[in-house]
């Protein structure tokens, strides 16, 4: 049992839910409210110092009474030892946490994958919007398990939006490298990139 | 993109109302020679197929045998277009703009079981098959093809080509995208889509 387990259950008393072992790994069920504060205090508390965030992820568990976790994998680079930190959403309420981006600027993607795949808002994320999917994806959250493998959509609808997609709206003019070239692009470019993927699709015409 | 609807060339039909005379087969042949022989290849790699691609064009398969050496990372200096892996939803519109950016005349091969039907990625974020966004010249089969396999791809796209002729207009028409956004109707995209093979056994949890 790692013993940073112990120092957060004195430390935090009942915000420290629950505290299990699997595989060798210390896993700690922390309150959902104060998930940015314990984590703040694992990173800096100068005994505890985990300073490196591996990973943010979330699990969805088959049986459908069991909530969602947003699970934090953390590492202590000095210290070389690892701690897992989860919260539990449960699926009646609002799928929402505090961003630890803040903390971890790395913890930016990380959290946008999160949304993109299981629909968890980050409270307080800078630029919170699909990452995987394009920004227009209609059809829910992929890896959620109430989402069909082939999708919503029939695979013609699928094509169709996909091929009505703007390529370039994917990406800010910041991740393209075109920011200060912006007023020597085409007149149509410099309209796509204002106008994003936040558009509507156009509805298909004809019979269809 | 583009609005205007042009029939598909299609073979069997008649094509031209001057019978092939002996000028024109010969400047035929003489073109389709040259071409056939200097294909520029556009390589759109996305997956393991494109390290099988690399292998074909390195040294010991050695593509330059068929006038393929010259890689065009422009698709405005390139002849073919090999697609080389499964083509996720989110790249359609990007191969789509760079099939349309192709000067005619332009073809396609598909390599691979993904970028032909959709292969083992029967899921929501996969085209199942290519063809349901660009045309389709040849597919080749393997899961990824041996360099081998590639090259018999690339033998049958040049005696294809082999078999054009300039009296036919319609290989020269741009296949643009109809009014919905699409290539295909609706109705065959879906069957082009539907699960074939083990496929309709597995993981059926939709």
């Amino acid at each position: 049992m790692n013993p940073s387990a112990e120092t957060l259950q004195r430390q935090f008393g009942s915000a420290i839910r629950r505290v299990t072992e699997s595989c060798d790994r210390t896993i700690v069920y922390v309150d959902g409210d104060r998930i940015r504060e314990i984590l703040a205090w694992l990173k800096d508390d100068p005994g505890e110092a985990y300073n490196y965030l591996v990973d943010i992820t979330a699990v969805e568990y088959r049986e459908a009474g069991l909530p969602i976790e947003v699970v934090y994998e953390l590492f202590s680079l000095g210290r070389k030892v690892p701690l897992r930190v989860k919260v539990t959403l449960p699926k009646d309420q609002p799928l929402e946490v505090d961003s630890v981006v803040p903390l971890w600027a790395g913890a930016d993607w990380l959290e946008r994958e999160v949304y993109d795949m299981f629909g968890i808002t980050f409270r307080g994320h800078p630029d919170l919007r699909r990452i995987l999917m394009w920004e227009t994806y209609a059809e829910g959250f992929p890896l959620r398990k109430d989402f069909p493998l082939r999708g919503r959509f029939s695979r013609s609808e699928q094509v169709r939006q996909a091929l009505n997609a703007h390529p370039e709206a994917h990406y800010s003019l910041g991740e393209l490298g075109i920011a200060e070239s912006y007023h020597e692009l085409p007149e149509d470019m410099r309209e796509r990139l204002r106008r994003g993927e936040r558009g509507q699709i156009a509805a298909p015409k004809g019979e269809r | 993109m583009g609005v205007i609807t042009k029939p598909e060339p299609s073979a069997g039909r008649v094509v031209s109302q001057v019978s092939p005379n002996w000028l024109t087969t010969r400047l035929d042949f003489l073109v389709n020679w040259a071409r056939s022989n200097s294909m520029w290849p556009m390589p759109f790699g996305t997956a393991c197929c494109a390290i099988e691609f690399m292998a074909t064009a390195a040294s010991r398969y050695d593509i330059s045998r068929f006038g393929m050496e010259r890689m065009s990372f422009s698709p405005r200096q390139a002849d073919v277009l090999l697609c080389a892996g499964r083509l996720p939803f989110k790249l359609a519109p990007v191969i789509r703009r760079i099939y349309d950016q192709m000067p005619q005349p332009k073809w396609v091969i598909s390599m691979g079981a993904c970028a032909s039907s959709g292969g083992i990625f029967d899921n929501y974020s996969m085209v199942q098959g290519i063809d349901t966004v660009v045309p389709v010249d040849v597919y080749v089969p393997g899961c990824p093809p041996r360099p081998e396999g590639l090259l018999y791809g690339i033998l049958l796209l040049q005696k294809k080509i082999r078999g054009e002729t300039l009296a036919d207009p319609a290989i020269r028409i741009e296949q643009t995208l109809d009014e919905r956004g699409l290539r295909l109707a609706p109705d065959r995209i879906d069957e082009l889509s539907e699960p074939f093979g083990n496929s309709i056994h597995q993981t059926r949890s939709a």
